[in-house]
């Protein structure tokens, strides 16, 4: 497969991917795909477990699939596992992230969605709902830039950076279908335009 | 586990009969949802069931969208938990995530298989800048709340603005940007409140 890595993993390694996974899991305010900085910075920065291009690969596959985008933890898990080399290691890769991403964050959401369902009115519960929804945009803001300087690079890939503004732009003012902009996008790459 | 909901606040109205029925409409849902799914559990659970209110779906969602973990992935197991208690959210979430997993599993091998193929590295490649694109689109979409958030709007901006520098720019670790940001940002809207 292209790009692919070989690496050895010890079990402490899935213990401490298992373990990153499951604080991702409770940093993952406004969604799994605001720690995608953080799981860039573990996962091909630090430990070098996944190359720039499979991590791009996961995100634009779950993008383009049907499904919660939360999947693209799942295919990271995947090729962390095939990069491990077998296809055991890489179920193992899925479990270990899947479960890690939606374990704590879901024991954490149902108790305290029952608990602020039944307290709304409180000052200190409308204050955390909406003292958090800067700091929710600016992580959204940095995926992106991440996203798009990751796939783009250098200035040379001026074309990327294009495409990323004007989709930005069509899907924040129009209400045009995700696909059509996702399918464009393709084209665009598939052509060699991008 | 904690208080069901009274049943006369539910009996007028259509709701999912039995599990297998959660499961099934959250299957259906999910596999709707190319590239994000918030706005087909809007059109399908509002509109077209009619299992919530529009108010009881934008409370929902600012709950799922605050609370860590993938926002549709806590809204659908807010959703089952209206109905069955925790059997209801454990039912909606397995119906959000099952087979949409098994089907990106899937994608991921094929694409392992075509992955040295140009066109389908370039159209991945358009599709990633794409994505990136998308994320920016919803970090703007949900800005227009800051103009209603209790926090003052250049404090918001600066948070805004200070979170992607630190996040984006100078890669630091998420846990210190939410921490400190995010208590920023509560303190803040809890002095406003009354």
């Amino acid at each position: 497969m292209n790009g692919a890595i070989q690496i050895t993993l010890a079990w402490h390694d899935w213990l401490n991917l298992f373990g990153h996974y499951l604080l991702l899991s409770l940093m993952s305010l406004g969604g799994a795909i605001s720690t995608t900085s953080e799981m860039h910075r573990f996962l091909v920065e630090q430990h070098g477990w996944l190359t720039q291009a499979q991590f791009n690969d996961s995100i634009a596959l779950a993008q383009a699939a049907p499904g919660p985008n939360v999947l693209f933890v799942a295919l990271m898990g995947w090729k962390v596992g095939m990069n491990a080399g077998s296809t055991t290691a890489a179920f193992l890769g899925v479990a270990t992230t899947m479960i890690g991403i939606l374990l704590p964050s879901t024991i954490f959401t149902y108790q305290v969605a029952q608990w602020g369902h039944r307290n709304r009115e409180l000052r200190a519960v409308r204050a955390f709902k909406q003292g958090m929804a800067p700091v929710v945009i600016a992580l959204l803001l940095s995926t992106a830039w991440i996203l798009a300087s990751s796939a783009g690079g250098s200035s040379e890939h001026w074309p990327l950076w294009l495409l990323t503004l004007a989709s930005c732009i069509v899907i924040w003012r129009t209400k045009l279908h995700l696909l059509w902009v996702l399918g464009a996008g393709a084209l665009l790459g598939a052509l060699g335009y991008v | 586990m904690t208080s069901p909901p009274s049943t006369e606040q539910l009996h007028d109205r259509p709701r999912p009969t039995s599990l297998p029925d959660l499961f099934v409409a959250f299957t259906v849902l999910a596999l709707q949802g190319f590239g994000g799914v918030l706005a087909i559990v809007q059109r399908e659970l509002v509109e077209r069931k009619r299992w919530l209110t529009q108010d009881e779906f934008i409370e929902d969602w600012a709950v799922a969208q605050i609370m860590p973990g993938p926002n549709v992935v806590n809204l659908s197991m807010m959703i089952g938990a209206r109905y069955f208690g925790l059997r209801g959210a454990l039912t909606a979430l397995a119906g959000m995530l099952a087979v949409p997993l098994v089907l990106i599993l899937l994608l991921a091998v094929v694409h392992a298989r075509f992955a040295d193929n140009t066109y389908v590295a370039g159209a991945l490649r358009g599709m990633a800048a794409v994505s990136a694109g998308l994320i920016a689109a919803a970090g703007l979409k949900l800005s227009t709340a800051l103009a209603r958030s209790p926090v003052p709007l250049p404090w918001c901006l600066a948070i805004v603005a200070v979170g992607f520098v630190l996040v984006a720019l100078l890669k630091f670790p998420l846990a210190y940007v939410l921490l400190g940001l995010g208590s920023l940002g509560c303190i803040l809207a809890y002095r406003k409140l009354r």
